[in-house]
């Protein structure tokens, strides 16, 4: 029994004379209490919650919309880049026909060129054998009057030259003498 | 072999007892307490008016004060932080810290526990939220007091909670409509004289709940500091300072964290409070 009165003493003992017990509940804090805290949340609804709540749905919103158009954007993109990547190799298709029509054309270019110019050279070269061959006859020809030329004078030297008086008449008697035989 | 012998019990417990009449620990009350002065020691002390009206002692406490402290702190801050909103919609500095915790209100304790028709309750428990938190932050710091710690604060606080939750109750689902949908459906008859007290118990037993959560949290993290610095002076040596001066520390971390705990559930618990008695379905 002295145990338990003791403990009671113990539990319910005050260290000090003047302290009072946290559980004391003072009416004049309640009613500070309640002034305080209607106060603050008027003054805070006015002054903070409302355009603070405002600023952030409003930012929020703003977040929103803008990731949506970046992903439209972004999806744009991807889209023009699909086209862009079909119309490179298009290009590059058309390009490499255009190259290929070009070389196709330089090469007949080429050959036909070079066929003419065959063939002309052919013609040329007939052209100067009918020309080398005209002017030989040609040379041949005035070589042939000039030796006739020659041989004519010659003769005719010749001829004047044997032909004087002794000699006529030595031919003249021998003719004669024949005549005579 | 240790025998029984009530005798030497009864010793202890009296020694025990003569030892705490004679060591004075009301130095610990003295600051865990309310008090109609605030003890700037060595600085002074500044006695605070007596106030009475209509017979009751309305005089300014420690406590009034500190809760007037938070107030103006809130205020402050809060009106600068709205007006950097004005400015422009990217948070810096002190509104960043703010917009963390109001968004976390928002959309960690709000939204999921009340859900469709929160933003009715969102500046009552925004308010009780940073204000629960102001006043505990308050008390660590020196010369702070604690006002959470005084039950007839924490008591009003749980009393407006009760007074938003059955009216946000009764406004959503009629007075008549919220007193009949506290009893669950489809119970059989014979039961109702059981559920119908213990549904009227239920709705005050969560605000009792709240008060002397709050209180009881922020007074014991206070006594056990106190109590651990204590030592030094009850063991008259130095060699139980480092000890004593860790554990403080460790514990005046463990006070930081539970202040911040202790906002979270009073709003969390108001809130989810609310949250049952708007949507009653559930």
């Amino acid at each position: 029994m002295n145990t338990i009165g003791y403990l009671l003493l113990l539990v319910f003992s005050e260290g000090g004379e003047k302290s009072g017990s946290p559980l004391d509940v003072n009416p004049g804090v309640i009613l500070w209490t309640v002034v305080t805290f209607v106060l603050l949340l008027l003054i805070l609804k006015k002054i903070a919650w409302k355009p603070i709540l405002n600023s952030l749905s409003e930012r929020e919103n703003f977040i929103k919309d803008s990731l949506e158009k970046a992903d439209k954007a972004q999806k744009d993109a991807e889209k023009l880049l699909a086209e862009n990547k079909v119309n490179l190799s298009k290009a590059e298709e058309d390009a490499q026909k255009i190259i290929e029509q070009g070389r196709e054309l330089a090469e007949k270019l080429k050959t036909q060129i070079l066929e003419e110019s065959k063939v002309q050279a052919r013609k040329m070269i007939l052209d100067a054998t009918s020309e080398i061959e005209r002017k030989n006859s040609e040379a041949f020809n005035t070589l042939k009057g000039q030796v006739a030329d020659i041989a004519v004078n010659a003769v005719e030297k010749i001829l004047r030259e044997t032909l004087d008086k002794d000699k006529q008449v030595k031919l003249v008697n021998k003719y004669l003498d024949d005549l005579k035989n | 072999m240790w025998i029984y012998n009530p005798n030497t019990v009864s010793d202890t417990v009296k020694t025990v007892v003569e030892a705490t009449k004679k060591q004075d620990t009301s130095w610990i009350m003295h600051h865990v307490l309310d008090s109609r002065e605030l003890d700037f020691t060595p600085f002074g002390i500044v006695h605070l008016p007596e106030l009475h009206l209509f017979g009751i002692d309305i005089s300014i406490t420690k406590h009034v004060v500190f809760m007037w402290l938070a107030l103006v702190i809130l205020v402050v801050t809060f009106l600068y932080v709205a007006r950097t909103y004005r400015k422009s919609l990217v948070p810096r500095g002190v509104t960043n810290l703010t917009e963390v915790l109001i968004v976390f209100v928002r959309d960690e304790i709000v939204k999921p526990t009340i859900g469709k028709g929160y933003e009715r309750f969102l500046p009552y428990l925004l308010t009780v939220f940073f204000f629960i938190l102001t006043c505990n932050f308050l008390g660590l710091i020196p010369y702070g007091s604690t006002a959470t710690s005084n039950i007839a604060v924490t008591a009003t606080l749980a009393v407006i909670s009760f007074i938003v939750i059955q009216a946000g109750g009764m406004m959503k689902n009629g007075v008549f409509g919220y007193l009949k949908g506290l009893v669950p459906h489809g119970i059989p008859i014979w039961l109702l004289p059981i559920m119908i007290p213990v549904e009227l118990l239920g709705l005050f037993t969560k605000p009792f709940a709240l008060a002397v959560r709050l209180f009881a949290n922020m007074t014991a993290g206070h006594i056990v500091i106190l109590s651990l610095l204590g030592l030094i002076f009850i063991l008259h040596t130095y060699f139980v300072a480092p000890v004593s001066v860790s554990f403080t520390l460790f514990i005046f971390f463990l006070e930081i964290l539970v202040a911040l705990i202790q906002a979270y559930i009073f709003t969390m618990l108001s809130s989810l409070f609310i949250g049952m008695a708007v949507h009653q379905e559930h």
